[in-house]
């Protein structure tokens, strides 16, 4: 009898998305390391270790890079639940550092209060840039895909140029940002040799809002719907199109979040803080959020876990380059471990059947326990609605 | 007069490595396949084939031997890389989208791993010029002369005749037709005995090749043989996408909406030459973004009416017959 909570979590839908999680990760590290192997094979097992369990003696530092991306996979998460791939969180999340750098420089505020301000333009600019794909996708029926990865370039080259273009913030000799004033800096955690600063709890908390949001909330409820099935949402009476704008927009915010807690991050060296090279590259971390989001299953909760996951990894990743390897081996990792994440539905249905055939020979067991001892009752109705909720998959 | 010449010679490199890759494009999504990793793609063989390059280019061959060398290492690298995503999207039946966004990220990663393990670089740069600097006999045609056969590569000639024959391919061979019907309506195709999974690799694996070539053709005709892990072929894959659905997914159309990104491109990068454009002493930096800017204007005005192949992003079931 108390075995039921076993039998309900393993039929659930986020335990199914959990182990498909796991496989993929598991892919990820295996053809990493396959990788390894071939680039250095007497070092590939050291190296592997260096990428499981470095982030351990680092914590500070994992939850300070797990920021980030948190926002950005959050940014991309929340877009995925109403069907909407924004590809664009790089684009919002430079746009957020702007916004934010902008503030950092112009404005002469107390400390306490700068920081604040700060954050919340580059969420504006986060938003600025969210609403382009949201607005082109509802009103000119372009694909979000390719507006926002259109959007990720126009933002890069328009943000180093006006980076480049303003003598407050870029310093021509170093070819990177100024350094913030103290009061534009995150309040630090505290913790040695890591930058590891209060944002981390701010964006668990956004997590646990977003959470709240989706599920119980009207405006999640259309949003979840739509993403489910657009005509069905429409024909229920929901604005699609405004839902879609308004959804580009809060992942946009995200996005932008993200972006401004990357720059606004304390140095570890007095001060200084940290800077931005205008070199036109797009920002990765708009592009870990995919593989966060992914393996998170968009869920907010999940996506707390999976950013701290990949910054683990990254974070052992680092440390490779003194057996020989480089940090891009991470990016490898991170780039199959999406490949395999769209492989979601297969490998879910693959890990749906190993359980049931667990369940099978355990719930044998159960029965004949049962039969022998004469107390043998039939399956409650519970379990069928059970049944009937993971055949929506 | 010159301005012109220039112009011309320098946006045709540029547009003969956009049509390909939209080209390739288009036999993927009248596939029903969407092909987002055409940026990687197009990394994939550009790398590959300066690689190539790199390595031969110490035996004394001619340039141009060397060139096609390289252009079909490029192409063979572009379709095996393309089975990857033919792989997760016909028979995996995963999410087209995302695993193409995972293909782009692939590929910078390894050409960066790779070219910092062993190169201690971003990337390979070749040395050979493949630059043609005026075809004998053509180039002394007067106006024609100067526009195309001068100051080129080869890879214009080869763009030229890959065009012919994928609009031929496409429209006029029992081949193509089925291509187009597995993009429209899958069921219907199978029931008369036609294979999807089979077509689909097909167009998918044609889309590989023609990738590969054009990247091969933007490394060696747009960056002067330099690729590298950081840029990779900035963007170009997905102006491809752009030009694909510009284009409407048609061969010929496809050739004019090159033509017309690659011209602002060209435009973009040279604003020092004109006159006109150099009076108005903008940052140069705004013609960088032209060609994205302007890609989201004309999308804004054509994607009303566009014609998207039906059955495009939705993995094919033999259940839903």
């Amino acid at each position: 009898m108390d075995k039921t909570w076993i039998k309900k979590i393993t039929k659930s839908k986020s335990f199914s998305a959990f182990t498909s999680a796991l496989l993929a990760i598991f892919l990820g590290l295996i053809i990493g390391f396959i990788v390894m192997l071939f680039a250095r094979p007497e070092r590939a097992v050291a190296a592997l270790q260096k990428i499981l369990f470095y982030g351990f003696t680092d914590l500070g530092n994992v939850f300070y890079f797990a920021t980030p991306i948190m926002m950005t996979g959050l940014s991309v998460g929340f877009a995925f639940k109403m069907g909407l791939f924004n590809i664009g969180a790089s684009g919002q999340y430079t746009l957020g550092m702007l916004f934010a750098l902008y503030a950092g420089f112009t404005f002469d505020l107390p400390l306490g209060i700068h920081w604040i301000v700060c954050v919340l333009f580059g969420m504006l600019g986060g938003m600025l840039w969210g609403i382009f794909p949201g607005l082109f996708k509802a009103y000119f029926n372009v694909n979000e895909v390719i507006t926002s990865i259109m959007f990720n370039y126009i933002g890069t080259y328009l943000v180093d140029m006006l980076v480049k273009g303003s003598a407050k913030m870029y310093v021509p000799t170093t070819t990177r940002t100024a350094y913030l004033p103290q009061s534009a800096q995150l309040p630090a955690l505290g913790i040695k040799n890591s930058s590891a600063n209060i944002a981390i709890f701010i964006a668990i908390a956004l997590a646990i809002i977003l959470f709240i949001i989706l599920n119980k909330t009207t405006f999640g409820y259309e949003l979840r719907a739509t993403g489910f099935n657009k005509h069905a949402s429409q024909y229920a009476g929901m604005n699609g199109k405004k839902n879609i704008v308004i959804t580009m927009m809060i992942s946009g915010a995200l996005a932008g979040l993200g972006g401004a807690f990357a720059i606004l991050a304390p140095s570890t060296i007095a001060g200084s803080s940290q800077t931005y090279e205008p070199i036109n590259v797009i920002a990765a971390n708009g592009f870990n959020g995919i593989a966060v989001a992914l393996l998170g299953n968009s869920s907010p909760i999940g996506i707390i876990f999976s950013s701290i996951f990949i910054s683990h990894i990254q974070r052992g990743g680092t440390q490779t380059s003194i057996l020989g390897f480089k940090p891009e081996i991470i990016d490898v990792v991170v780039a199959i471990i999406i490949y395999f994440s769209a492989f979601s539905l297969v490998i879910k249905m693959a890990a749906g059947r190993l359980i049931t055939k667990m369940r099978h020979s355990k719930g044998k067991e159960e029965v004949d326990q049962a039969l022998s001892e004469e107390t043998y009752m039939p399956d409650k109705p519970g379990d069928n609605t059970d049944d009937i909720e993971e055949k929506e998959v | 007069m010159d301005i012109v010449y220039y112009l011309v010679q320098n946006t045709l490199p540029v547009a003969v490595a956009l049509l390909l890759v939209a080209l390739g494009g288009m036999f993927s999504e009248r596939s029903g396949v969407i092909n987002i990793a055409l940026e990687g793609i197009m990394l994939c063989g550009a790398f590959a084939g300066c690689l190539f390059v790199y390595f031969i280019e110490k035996n004394s061959l001619p340039a141009q031997l060397i060139f096609v060398l390289g252009m079909l290492v490029a192409a063979v690298a572009g379709l095996i890389f393309s089975l990857l995503l033919s792989w997760a999207a016909i028979h995996m039946k995963a999410d087209q989208t995302i695993v193409g966004t995972a293909l782009n990220m692939l590929v910078p990663a390894t050409v960066l791993l790779f070219s910092k393990m062993f190169f201690m670089s971003d990337g390979v740069t070749t040395n050979t010029r493949f630059y043609i600097r005026e075809v004998k006999g053509l180039g002394d045609i007067p106006v024609i002369g100067k526009l195309f056969f001068q100051n080129t590569y080869l890879s214009l000639y080869i763009g030229v005749v890959i065009l012919i024959i994928a609009t031929i391919v496409f429209y006029k061979t029992r081949f193509g037709l089925r291509l187009r019907a597995c993009g429209e309506h899958p069921q219907a195709a199978d029931s008369v005995g036609v294979n999807v999974y089979t077509m689909r690799y097909a167009g998918v694996s044609i889309s590989g090749v023609l990738g590969g070539l054009g990247g091969f053709f933007y490394a060696v005709g747009v960056m002067d043989g330099n690729v590298n892990g950081h840029t990779g072929v900035a963007g170009f894959g997905f102006l491809a996408l752009a030009v694909l659905i510009f284009g409407q997914w048609k061969p010929i159309q496809i050739l004019f909406a090159s033509l017309f990104f690659a011209f602002l491109r060209t435009l973009a990068y040279s604003t020092t030459l004109i006159p006109f454009l150099k009076a108005l002493n903008l940052n140069q930096d705004y013609y960088k973004m032209l060609p994205y800017v302007a890609t989201m204007v004309v999308l804004a005005f054509t994607s009303k009416r566009s014609r998207a192949p039906k059955a495009e992003g939705i993995p094919y079931d033999k259940g839903t017959r």
